[in-house]
């Protein structure tokens, strides 16, 4: 019998069409704002249009007479409920409606409860809020300063806007380090605060049933478990009486993990007014108040040798994390996992100091595409190795082939303690380096000079930690960061697949059945998948940081191996022979030394529920919680090559090569499309997205007018490669890759325009590279650092 | 729990005036009594039960709206339903008859041209009203013609070849017939 | 976002429509293509009374040459139109380099030449167009006609000089005295981001003699400048280097920008400064390249 091709069956490798594009394509996706529930209400929220304001009074009075208005909540009623503040994943409080002050431009204040949203709106309209305005704190440095205001009054003993002091490393080895070194080089950089922004907004329908008790929440979450215990938590209600759906997801990039305070409020009005509450905030709204990522400044050094090694690294982070400390992130790391940086560099000792404060900004430093702070450490890593190859006068791509771990060093342990795991490091920088001709690009760089032309090159090594837990480690808000997955196969072989996890259009329908198919053999077009409903899928810590395919994804493969081993025995049985002399190949039990005499899976699962062994269970269905030894690691080498337009300072990309190694493919079409989404997030950071604040703490970058993302006309080209290295503990070899390209990105990026206007003397133009800030560079010969200014009138 | 929560008397509604409008969507000709307010976009949606009109932004950059207004594409946030009055309006909808997708449909799936599928109905009826213009486009001519949607997943290199791979099918279809 | 509640009329003649407006005692507003009248609206930074919707009204679509060679633009031609226009690419090519550069290609399929006008805003790419090119903004009323020289139309920032009860019906782009030479810049930093700064030049070549220099710039200055006077420079000379330099720093000298999160002033003026003598010298190389073959 010819085994099973597992290409043909949709398994490992394959480069299966989407499952779930066969919904999107016919505009027949289910998101959020497309349920309608009957009798269902609409909110909307009324926003502070200041950043730092004592609230006098609230007048709700004409919103009430606002016909089709059914109900008017502000900080007050929810005060009533013990609902004005919730808490936040990093076990800060986050206020729900204000109540004595607003602390960020945007934050919500009142919300009313119409039978349409636009009457929702009119009644907002005519709210009356009395503001006494404060002085605003717009970034850390002014958040430090003496007679700066205290802007969480709120919290006992908390007498400064300072959130936490923090460090990692060996301050004494590093300190000598530094005194033994030939040179030191050193690079101070500022990560400006960005947004997620999928393209979908966030948004809930609450749906309360009072007959019942039962609590329903459709709503954008990548996480929604956390958010069942944690609604349970807050508004007091029994877990088992709470279920939350996440429906299709429009994108979520790390934006769709806290839980809003929209969510909580629609909530409270669905169980006042016992009809289902809808709320879909704007584009506007997520931008000014939901979850952004970065906004850090990041002070660094490294010891070098004259030979080109590094001896050891010290880095000091400032953080801004707005008015509540809301990063979602584990608990033990309080700037995430900023120590990651350096992770694929062989480095003796490092040191790593980090403060984080409070500022008149909205919360979040979410994982924007990113596992906890590993953008910005990955974006510091490389601009510091591209300044520190400058200073030693080495070539960029030597340099770090001087440093970068070896493939027979594995497993390794980093400066700060981390174990990474496989990989080839070296290799995948040459293919890179091949790939845009980089012997020959120094003579094409002073060749184009001649011409008047600007070329430059940029280089981006890293790996990066994807996948927490294990749970020895990692676990936000106290719950572990493991995963799950429940499969159930039935009589005729057909299987149902659910998981802990949520994708947000990773494509788990089509690669988890993927896994499935490879450890089983049943085609994975006869595997459905389902996830994001907590009544149905087993618990789970959802989609973020790169996380699914290193957990709920292995766990995928170690509930099939469960199953296999049931069926195993079932095919003992309907073989007649001992379980010991069974052998397997893909979907199917053979009788050793007789490969003809076998049954298939398809067997084993009629047999499971019409012809079971004694002393064996009926059924073929099983659950597996996975808890990972270690994160995953993969490696990815970027070099983008650009030409900047000297009378003007605008930049073009010539040419992007990506070599990214992530273990084993699952899917390699699904990885490419990571590979190249993450890509243009970085190209969208290194160039114009960002947002900023005025002195008086105005939000620039409220709306897609300001708030800039690029289009298929700017977003360059990609040229992808591959090299495999499986993670050598992952069930099937797999590491994490959703992330990596907005990772290391922004570096290749940067240090290629840098690289085409360094021989000005410039050290470091600071995100984003707008032209006129690239121009400033190139006129002066000077560093262009920290936000671009706004006006302040 | 009950008695933290009472119980909210509904406010009275009240008429207000509205406009009947017929417009003729995905072929099929609809009247409906809409206020002048309404949006074009939350008519398709919430009184067609058309959903698969995405609304992504407030500032008519994003695109993920886009329908085809006379065969023409537009942002159907940046229209008033009334508007719509006597016009034909084409939605994601109408792409696919009862058993075959559109080459546009087919397209993106089979290069991979979406991820979440958010803007991919807004970027389909772009690129149908493009092809229609224009069937044998170049990279550069797709990648201006969508460069009124945005995408936050694709880094839109997928997208393009998909408007390619129907660009290429359509042509062999009228080969064909 | 959400608009509020607003009266809406579809006239189907102009007279219907002005009368309108002029019964709304400028609580009511005309719509064309709508598509910064919408945005404004769901954002409420706009709340007219009453939206006079005068797509309905027929004939105002058109974009013709009359035999003199003047341009004429209906109040309904859309900027798409334009853009795919057959005719005006070799005879207003300042016009034609505008026509994709204005929004993104989905907006310019619905907005207007005539109402991006009316809009006024600082930053729009057809009044600087307008005003570079000599052009007129013919005016309809309850009393009838009148004609404003496109240098006049703008008063302000959002403010035109248009009256309560006045639509603008068609614009008008007078014929070239020779050549129509020039081109028109934009620094965007996407496709439908606002103009860091731009510069609209239009030239009228006898020979290698201008004849007529015409020149505006958008985004860099409260309202759209009329920098005519300062490229005026270069009528009757010829376009050498010394001329275009000239020309070029007369022009950035007339701009009045300000430093914001888009770039400081003096980048503004400089992009001003190396916009106009980009336009300059490929035209001057154009003629080159005409006077050889």
């Amino acid at each position: 019998m010819a085994p099973l091709d597992e290409l043909k069956i949709g398994g490992m490798g394959a480069s299966r069409r989407r499952v779930e594009d066969n919904r999107f394509i016919r505009g027949k996706g289910n998101y959020v704002d497309d349920i309608v529930l009957p009798a269902m209400l609409h909110m909307q929220i009324l926003r502070s249009p200041v950043a730092h304001a004592k609230i006098k009074s609230i007048d709700t009075s004409a919103a009430w007479e606002v016909p089709g208005v059914r109900l008017v909540l502000t900080g007050e009623t929810m005060a009533a409920r013990n609902l004005a503040w919730m808490p936040t994943l990093s076990y800060d409080t986050q206020a729900v409606l204000a109540t004595d002050k607003v602390r960020f431009q945007g934050q919500e204040v009142a919300a009313v409860i119409a039978d349409d949203p636009y009457i929702a709106q009119d009644a907002c309209d005519k709210i009356v809020v009395e503001y006494e305005q404060l002085p605003a704190i717009v970034n850390p440095i002014q958040a430090q300063k003496a007679d700066a205001p205290l802007i969480r009054d709120d919290k006992e003993n908390q007498a400064t806007n300072k959130i936490f002091d923090w460090e990692i490393g060996d301050k004494t080895a590093t300190d000598q380090a530094f005194a033994d070194a030939d040179v030191v080089s050193k690079l101070d950089l500022h990560y400006p605060r960005s947004h997620p922004s999928p393209l979908e907004n966030c948004g809930s329908i609450a749906d309360y049933d009072r007959a019942t008790g039962k609590l329903t929440v459709y709503m954008t979450s990548q996480a929604p478990h956390i958010v069942r215990a944690a609604v349970a938590m807050v508004a007091e209600l029994p877990e088992h009486m709470v279920r939350i759906v996440s429906p299709d997801l429009g994108g979520g990039f790390g934006n769709k993990v806290p839980i809003y305070p929209g969510y909580v409020v629609s909530i409270l009005a669905s169980i006042l007014t016992e009809r289902p509450v809808k709320w879909i905030e704007s584009n506007s709204e997520n931008l000014i108040s939901t979850g952004f990522g970065r906004d850090v400044y990041l002070e660094g050094e490294l010891a070098l040798r004259k030979d080109g090694k590094i001896l050891g690294m010290r880095m000091k982070t400032i953080s801004d994390h707005g008015a509540f400390y809301a990063d979602a992130q584990p608990t033990k790391f309080k700037i995430g996992l900023m120590h990651s940086t350096f992770a694929c560099y062989d480095i003796p000792t490092a040191h790593l100091v980090s403060e984080g404060f409070y500022t008149n900004k909205a919360p979040g430093g979410v994982a924007y595409r990113c596992s906890f702070r590993v953008t910005e450490a990955m974006f510091f890593q490389e601009r510091m190795v591209h300044a520190a190859a400058n200073d030693l006068g080495m070539d960029q791509a030597e340099f770090r082939k001087v440093n970068l771990v070896g493939d027979d060093m594995f497993p390794y342990r980093t400066a700060f303690g981390f174990l990474t795991d496989s990989g080839q490091y070296q290799k995948c920088l040459d293919v890179g380096l091949k790939a845009i001709g980089y012997d020959t690009f120094k003579q094409e760089q002073e060749e184009a000079r001649k011409r008047g032309k600007l070329l430059g090159i940029g280089i981006s090594t890293m790996t990066e930690p994807l996948g927490a837990g294990n749970s020895r480690e990692y676990d936000i808000i106290g719950i572990k960061m493991f995963d799950s997955a429940e499969l159930r196969v039935h009589m005729t072989g057909k299987a149902l697949l659910r998981t802990g996890a949520k994708s947000q259009g990773q494509g788990h329908e089509t690669t988890w059945s993927q896994i499935v198919a490879h450890e089983l053999g049943i085609p994975a077009d006869d595997i459905v998948v389902e996830e994001g409903d907590t009544d149905s899928a087993p618990f789970g810590m959802g989609t973020y940081a790169s996380r699914s395919t290193p957990v709920a994804g292995a766990a995928v493969a170690m509930v099939s191996r469960k199953i296999r081993a049931k069926a195993r025995k079932i095919a003992a049985h309907l073989l007649e022979v001992s379980e010991e002399d069974i052998e397997w190949e893909l979907g199917r039990f053979y009788v050793r030394g007789n490969e003809e005499r076998g049954v298939t899976i398809q067997d084993c699962a009629l047999a499971a529920y019409s012809n079971i062994p004694d002393g064996l269970e009926p059924g073929l269905e099983n659950t597996a919680y996975y808890d990972p030894p270690n994160l995953t690691w993969p490696f990815a080498a970027y070099l983008c090559k650009v030409e900047v337009d000297a009378e003007s300072g605008v930049w073009d990309v010539l040419n992007f090569v990506a070599v990214d190694d992530c273990g084993v493919r699952i899917n390699p079409m699904i990885v490419e499309g990571q590979v190249m989404g993450g890509l243009t997030e970085a190209y969208a950071m290194a160039n114009m997205q960002y947002i900023t604040f005025d002195e008086e703490g105005n939000c620039i970058g409220a709306n897609y007018m300001d708030y800039l993302l690029p289009t298929a006309w700017e977003t360059p080209g990609f040229e992808l490669h591959e090299v495999v290295t499986p993670c050598p503990h992952h069930p099937i070899g797999a590491k994490g890759v959703g992330e990596c390209a907005t990772v290391a990105g922004p570096a290749a990026f940067v240090n290629a325009v840098m690289s085409a206007i360094e021989h000005t003397g410039v050290r470091n133009v600071d995100m984003p590279l707008m032209p006129n800030r690239v121009y400033e560079a190139l006129k002066t010969g000077k560093d262009v650092s920290g936000m671009p200014p706004v006006l302040s009138d | 729990m009950s008695s933290l929560y009472d119980v909210i008397p509904p406010a009275p509604p009240k008429g207000v005036p509205t406009r009947r409008t017929t417009m003729n969507v995905n072929g099929t000709s609809q009247t409906m009594e809409v206020e002048p307010r309404l949006l074009l976009a939350d008519a398709l949606r919430q009184a067609l039960g058309l959903t698969g009109t995405h609304k992504g932004c407030d500032t008519s950059n994003c695109g993920a709206c886009t329908v085809l207004f006379d065969g023409r594409p537009a942002k159907s946030c940046t229209m008033l339903a009334v508007q719509a009055d006597g016009h034909n309006v084409e939605t994601v909808e109408g792409l696919a008859n009862a058993s075959e997708l559109h080459p546009i449909q087919e397209g993106f799936k089979q290069e991979h041209g979406l991820q979440c599928g958010y803007c991919t109905p807004g970027m389909m009826m772009t690129a149908k009203a493009l092809l229609e213009r224009n069937p044998n486009p170049t990279e550069d001519e797709v990648r201006w013609a969508l460069s009124g949607n945005l995408c936050r997943c694709t880094g839109y290199q997928n997208i393009v070849k998909s408007v390619l791979w129907a660009a290429n099918k359509m042509r062999e279809q009228d080969q064909e017939a | 976002m959400y608009p509020s509640r607003f009266d809406y009329d579809a006239p189907s003649t102009l007279e219907e429509a002005i009368a309108i407006l002029d019964q709304g005692g400028g609580e009511a507003k005309v719509m064309a293509g709508g598509q910064s009248l919408i945005p404004m609206l769901r954002l409420r930074f706009a709340s007219p009374e009453r939206v006079v919707d005068i797509n309905g009204i027929p004939d105002l679509e058109y974009h013709r040459i009359d035999p003199d060679g003047t341009l004429r633009i209906g109040a309904l031609c859309r900027h798409e139109d334009l853009e795919l226009s057959t005719i005006i690419g070799d005879t207003f090519p300042t016009l034609a380099g505008a026509a994709h550069l204005v929004s993104d290609p989905i907006i310019r399929t619905r907005g207007t030449f005539v109402g991006s006008l009316c809009h006024a805003d600082p930053q729009g790419d057809w009044s600087a167009t307008m005003i570079a090119l000599g052009g007129k903004i013919i005016v309809q009323g309850p009393n009838g006609r009148r004609e404003i020289e496109a240098k006049d139309f703008v008063l302000g920032p959002f403010v035109s000089a248009l009256a309560f009860n006045e639509i603008a019906v068609e614009a008008i782009v007078p014929p070239a005295k020779g050549k129509a030479l020039g081109g028109y810049l934009k620094l965007e930093r996407r496709v439908g981001d606002f103009a860091t700064a731009s510069v609209a030049v239009a030239l009228d070549m006898d020979g290698d003699t201008v004849t007529r220099a015409g020149c505006a710039m958008a985004g860099v200055g409260g309202r759209t400048i009329d920098a005519n006077e300062a490229i005026s420079v270069l009528q009757g000379k010829t376009l050498s280097s010394e001329n275009i330099d000239s020309a070029a720093a007369a022009v950035a000298a007339a701009s009045d920008p300000r430093t914001d999160h888009r770039g400081s002033a003096d980048y503004k003026r400089h992009i001003v400064e190396t916009f106009v003598k980009r336009v300059l010298v490929s035209v001057a190389k154009s003629e080159k390249k005409e006077a050889v073959a």
